[in-house]
């Protein structure tokens, strides 16, 4: 297992198009919650969903530092290179 | 820029809910209660479907009495925390009767329920901790997670296979693992398969907390909750509740058979730094205690209304939850028809809770009702009519086998 932050930025961007609310011009820098006008319960239950196709957990607190999806692609590879 | 200008979606949200002359469903003034299930709203006699109050005590005349002797021999008020100012005689009867009552070694108690879970979870789970925590949590557990320090994972709702997986991928880290569930969930009033987690905790070697702010009163053979309705009271190693539901006056407990408990009240914020309970509350609390012990009856007369409520509303074919419980709620599609909804169903005599995302599951509006023992089964028939009268102003019948 040895997933860049790139392609872990990109199968998040994959799952979030899945989603025909999201808007179809995301990419890495997106903003998640302002660009993607996600409240604090749709950031979780999305990441929830990120967390089963990567088999990792991201602790919360964690979340608190996030702003974009290559953010959140750099905490899990972080994640996955820790465990 | 002014202070409040981040608020300004909010604001807006709440413009477009009282537009057309709606009322604002979070402001609502009963003038006074008449019963425990009738309230005088806008001058009229109102049918209270949304007040948590399970067993009717807090009209309980065995819990006033208690009350006003209670502040004729003790005073109101308590002016301070147990820590710097000192516990009264009353706070360590309460603790006692408490943990009696559950038949555990300790108590605690709190000045809400909502505190209780705040000073629970923040102290109990440190730094180097884990806690997992239901998808649907109250409030108060998400922010008790964040008071403390402890790294939070979230699994998926009443999900105990989900919850295994995610214990899976801790293995060999070190840290105490806390898991947090509800009995009754408050929103949809769903149970949770307390035997299931129980299974999960022992496996992995992790502590249990369940919060039975719901279910105290109102499921198990003496009220004690779902761990004894499931017959897993052994395995919950922290059970958290409220005296502000079944028991009709307001207040939070723990109870647990760990020594540890005791240390606690030295570390936990919420729990040291607030006034405690006042002596009349204390002694409404106990008396109700009391009531609920003696009239089992009660919680009987609960589910039997609460499974009447629950039937009555499907067969108007209107959408609820998943299993009768007495918390029933009504799911609606869009944010605008539930306010609509909601304020007919006043205008025609019956207060029920508007829930809105993101307080709800799955982004539904909902028409949340609570049920009480001390509904007649004539109350419940005349607020599944007018449910069905305004079901049919909006056209929301669906057809019996339709699926949502």
């Amino acid at each position: 297992m040895s997933e860049t932050v790139a392609d872990v930025s990109a199968l998040i961007v994959q799952t979030l198009l899945a989603n025909p609310k999201v808007p179809r011009d995301i990419n890495g820098s997106s903003k998640i919650v302002e660009d993607l006008a996600f409240d604090s319960l749709a950031v979780m239950n999305f990441v929830m969903e990120i967390e089963d196709s990567l088999d990792v957990s991201v602790p919360l607190d964690r979340l608190a530092d996030i702003r974009t999806i290559d953010d959140l692609a750099a905490c899990i590879v972080s994640l996955k290179q820790a465990s | 820029m002014s202070i409040f200008s981040k608020y300004d979606g909010l604001a807006q949200s709440l413009a477009a809910v009282t537009a057309d002359g709606g009322r604002n469903p979070f402001a609502v003034v009963i003038d006074r209660p008449l019963s425990s299930t009738v309230g005088l709203i806008e001058g009229r006699e109102t049918l209270l479907f949304g007040t948590n109050n399970y067993l009717g005590l807090s009209q309980s005349e065995a819990a006033i009495e208690a009350a006003i002797a209670a502040a004729r021999t003790h005073g109101v008020g308590t002016t301070g925390s147990r820590i710097a100012n000192g516990t009264q005689g009353l706070h360590r009867q309460l603790e006692e009767r408490i943990a009696a009552y559950f038949q555990r070694r300790h108590c605690m108690v709190f000045s809400t329920g909502y505190q209780a879970n705040l000073g629970m979870i923040s102290a109990l789970a440190g730094k180097d901790d884990y806690l997992l925590l239901d998808a649907d949590s109250h409030a108060s557990i998400y922010d008790g997670s964040r008071l403390g320090h402890a790294q939070v994972i979230r699994f998926r709702h009443n999900d105990p296979e989900d919850l295994r997986k995610r214990l899976r991928r801790l293995e060999g880290t070190p840290g105490a693992k806390l898991i947090v569930v509800e009995g009754i969930y408050s929103m949809m009033g769903d149970v949770v398969p307390m035997a299931e987690f129980a299974a999960v905790k022992r496996e992995a070697g992790a502590w249990l907390l369940a919060d039975e702010a719901h279910s105290f009163g109102v499921m198990g053979a003496h009220g004690r909750g779902v761990a004894e309705a499931d017959g897993v009271e052994g395995d919950v190693d922290f059970v958290v509740g409220t005296f502000s539901k079944s028991l009709g006056t307001v207040g939070g407990y723990c109870v647990s058979d760990h020594d540890g408990l005791d240390l606690i009240r030295l570390c936990s914020r919420p729990y040291m730094f607030t006034a405690s309970l006042p002596p009349e509350i204390i002694a409404a609390t106990m008396a109700a205690l009391d009531e609920m012990g003696r009239r089992p009856e009660l919680r009987h007369t609960l589910m039997d209304n609460a499974r009447r409520l629950y039937a009555g509303l499907n067969a108007a074919g209107l959408r609820t939850g998943p299993q009768a419980s007495p918390v029933v709620s009504v799911i609606l599609d869009e944010v605008d028809q539930a306010v609509r909804f909601w304020n007919r169903l006043l205008d025609l005599g019956v207060y029920v809770n508007l829930s809105l995302p993101p307080a709800t599951p799955d982004q539904h509006p909902l028409l949340r009702t609570s049920v009480m023992a001390t509904h007649t089964p004539a109350q419940i028939d005349r607020a599944v009519d007018i449910f069905a009268t305004v079901a049919r102003e909006f056209d929301l019948m669906r057809p019996a086998a339709a699926t949502a």
